[in-house]
């Protein structure tokens, strides 16, 4: 019997996404086996997961790039940066679940496996240096999140978001993969870098892989949802629970614009004068679309999406900018989006009070009179998603055009202050709407702050001024991140 | 004789025949099932390929992707239950509380 | 004789396909897609790709398929009795026509440098010991992955089908 060579394995490069599905396993066996009531230590088990997780991934942040498991695994400060902005956005999901979760009755055991699953999937998908690797993390953060936008099972609206988004979803993947398979084949080979050799040197060059690189295209703006492959996303963040709602717009979308970054800078720069064009295109019409669709919008969570969809479209303006400059401004304005985004969703569970979801513009009038912090919060995350002076948002946007001028991409960046100064109108809308005085009606009962949510607004405000104010340490961290790839 | 080209057009055939079914079709159950279909498209130029190169990443890929088929029809198949459950239709056009 | 192979099965798997998404009833149309995937096992036997044409068999057409025809038995789905509806498949069919005509040329224009007919592969190329020592060595990786994946789709399932609900 032949001995079978082993490949060099080492288990500590892939540790974070150990401990993460070790704590979703954990998460199980307690909704098992703990006693009935009270279940919420599982959310605080969960969180000390995640902040395992990130304490691993920031230690490895350190090393100069390395490839484990034959190259299908990368680890280097690219792939960690973004690691830690998925693991903050699943942190902060956990802290806007817990009371949501109780007032609507979701068992906590699979709900927080799921996330931690997700989230282990996005680890492996921002560090895969294969198709294969990103491949298989993408379906795993997928289907754990077609799962999680139907978890309020008997909510016929949460259904129908689940079916949409699995549809779209899987046929979204279906084409990434044929993308896939096509260039394997004008390639030889499925992991990046070789393919990069073999696209360089012009012997896998021909009309098939050209097809393949559109297929994977399509395929990954389905995921980061820019138009016109955007459909799916109003419906689904509206119909999903919403600290799923929160979660889906933060983490799986850096996720996919990681791997999206790196399958393209890593593989095909010999073509990226072809290409940055169709990006182009997809970043102009993500944000027109996605600001002009969200001015006419009257329900927060509706809006939110629309909105998200816009800001993919800045991060799409950063990819076409490209180089270290490109990057590290995606890379900022990812974790600042992550900050913002979370924290004006955890306001609107707050608003939405148990057993119903308060999502209409005019359930937020005169929110400012009677919880005036709470309002001041929210019209913080709404200037920093607007990109309102001092607000991380303003600087955020600021490195994005700044990148794209600088690179010589004039039109889009001013097509891009353009849509910034269109978003003002609908984020203001919100803002006015809740010092606006409410109509005497109905009684309703007084909002319930959990310490969950405070601190989960404590860190969003954190995030949204401090980085608006103090941005330069963060800014070149995720400078030093692009030198590293 | 037979070539790679033979089984890449067959495969891009059936993949094209996925994506029609998936745009003309109603039902989800039978949408899930095109997906399906598609998925086996792929897997057919994966094979293809790596035949004609020698080389069994190809195989390797086809392995996963039936991993994650049968994952998708798990949970895709779990969605349709809950979603009849509660509207008594798999009808993509009846499903529609989601607007603006 | 290969070639005659190829076209008999081809036409056949192209029939099945497109009768699937013509088909009015749930069930034809898993039928039809069970055909498909036999015929596809067919040309993995071909392609040399023995592993994949088992599980083929065992996993797509026969784990795969009975869950969505159970699914299909349990829902206990009614489609509207009647004749096919003829508009819709000729859209179908032309919408086929129309983008295989735009899709099908790029597949003629492959060349494979060096190697014709898959001559040069080894003799454990595509057999379960071949891909089997792949999947334990140098892709050890998405092997993991997909346990972690199979994991998550079981939770997911059981969450979305549970019946109680606090």
């Amino acid at each position: 019997m032949a001995s079978i060579p082993v490949p060099d394995i080492s288990l500590g490069a892939i540790a974070p996404e150990i401990t993460l599905a070790l704590t979703a396993v954990v998460a199980l066996m307690l909704e098992v086996f703990a006693e009935k009531k009270g279940r919420d230590h599982i959310a605080y088990i969960s969180l000390v997961g995640v902040i395992v997780a990130c304490f691993i991934t920031f230690r490895l942040a350190g090393d100069p790039s390395w490839t484990t498991f034959s190259g299908l695994y990368v680890v280097d400060r690219f792939g960690q940066f973004f690691k830690l902005i998925c693991l903050l956005g699943t942190g902060m999901t956990i802290l806007v679940s817990v009371k949501y979760n109780k007032d609507e009755g979701i068992d906590n055991g699979e709900y927080y496996a799921l996330l931690l699953f997700a989230t282990s999937g996005m680890l492996f998908m921002v560090s895969g240096s294969d198709m294969i690797t990103i491949f298989m993390g993408l379906e795993v953060m997928s289907i754990s999140l077609y799962a999680l936008a139907g978890y309020t099972r008997k909510r016929a609206r949460s259904n129908e978001a689940s079916v949409k988004y699995f549809i779209l979803g899987s046929l979204s993947t279906a084409f990434l993969l044929y993308g896939i398979a096509l260039i394997y084949g004008s390639t030889g080979s499925t992991q990046i870098d070789i393919i990069a050799k073999a696209v360089s040197s012009g012997s896998g060059v021909e009309a098939v892989l050209d097809l393949g690189i559109v297929m994977l295209m399509i395929g990954f703006a389905f995921k980061v949802s820019a138009v016109p492959f955007h459909m799916w996303t109003p419906d689904v963040y509206q119909g999903a629970p919403t600290p799923v709602t929160a979660f889906m717009s933060a983490g799986p979308k850096a996720a996919a614009f990681a791997a999206f970054f790196r399958v393209f800078n890593v593989a095909f720069p010999s073509l990226q004068a072809d290409w940055w064009v169709i990006i182009w295109i997809l970043a102009v019409a993500t944000m027109t679309v996605g600001n002009v669709i969200a001015l006419l919008q009257n329900d927060v969570k509706r809006m939110l999406a629309y909105s998200s969809i816009a800001h993919a479209g800045y991060i799409l303006v950063g990819f076409v900018a490209g180089g270290a400059l490109g990057s590290s401004a995606i890379m900022y304005y990812m974790l600042v989006y992550t900050f913002m985004n979370i924290g004006a969703f955890a306001i609107v569970t707050v608003v939405g009070r148990k057993g119903e979801e308060k999502t209409k513009f005019s359930d937020f009038t005169g929110l400012g009179y009677r919880y005036p912090l709470m309002a001041v919060a929210l019209v913080i995350f709404l200037f920093s998603l607007a990109g309102i002076p001092p607000t991380a948002g303003f600087v955020g946007k600021f490195y994005i055009f700044m990148a794209a001028l600088k690179h010589g991409y004039v039109y889009l960046a001013v097509i891009g202050v353009v849509n910034s100064v269109i978003s003002i109108f609908y984020y203001l809308r919100l803002s006015v709407m809740m010092y606006m005085q409410d109509e005497p009606g109905e009684d309703l009962p007084p909002l319930v702050f959990a310490p969950s949510l405070i601190a989960v607004m404590i860190v969003a405000i954190y995030g949204s001024l401090w980085l608006g104010i103090m941005p330069a340490g963060y800014i070149s961290f995720a400078q030093s991140a692009f030198l590293a790839l | 004789m037979l070539t790679i080209n033979h089984f890449l057009a067959l495969s891009a055939i059936l993949f094209v025949i996925g994506v029609v079914g998936v745009l003309t079709r109603r039902n989800v159950i039978v949408i899930m099932m095109c997906i399906e279909l598609m998925l086996n498209a792929v897997n057919l130029t994966f094979i293809s390929f790596a035949y004609y190169l020698g080389d069994m990443t190809g195989h390797v890929f086809v392995f996963m992707v039936m991993a994650v088929a049968a994952a998708e029809a798990a949970v895709g198949l779990a969605i349709v239950m809950a979603l009849f459950r509660n509207r008594e239709t798999v009808d993509v056009d009846r499903v529609s509380l989601l607007k603006h | 004789m290969e070639l005659l192979i190829f076209y008999m099965f081809a036409i056949v798997s192209v029939a099945f396909a497109i009768f699937m998404i013509v088909a009015r009833k749930p069930v034809s149309s898993a039928i039809s897609l069970i055909g498909v995937m036999f015929c596809l096992a067919v040309f993995y036997v071909l392609l040399n790709a023995h592993l994949i044409a088992a599980l083929q068999i065992l996993v797509y057409a026969g784990a795969i398929m009975v869950l969505f025809l159970f699914v299909i038995m349990l829902l206990n789905l009614r489609e509207k009795q009647g004749a096919i509806s003829y508009h819709r498949t000729a859209l179908q069919l032309a919408g086929v026509a129309v983008f295989c005509a735009l899709l099908v040329p790029f597949m003629s224009m492959v060349t494979i440098p060096g190697t014709s007919g898959g001559a040069g592969v080894s003799a454990d190329f595509g057999t379960t010991a071949g891909v089997g020592k792949l999947l334990y060595t140098d892709f050890l990786l998405p092997f993991e992955i997909a346990s972690i994946l199979l994991l998550a789709a079981l939770v997911g399932a059981v969450a979305l089908t549970k019946l109680k609900m606090k």
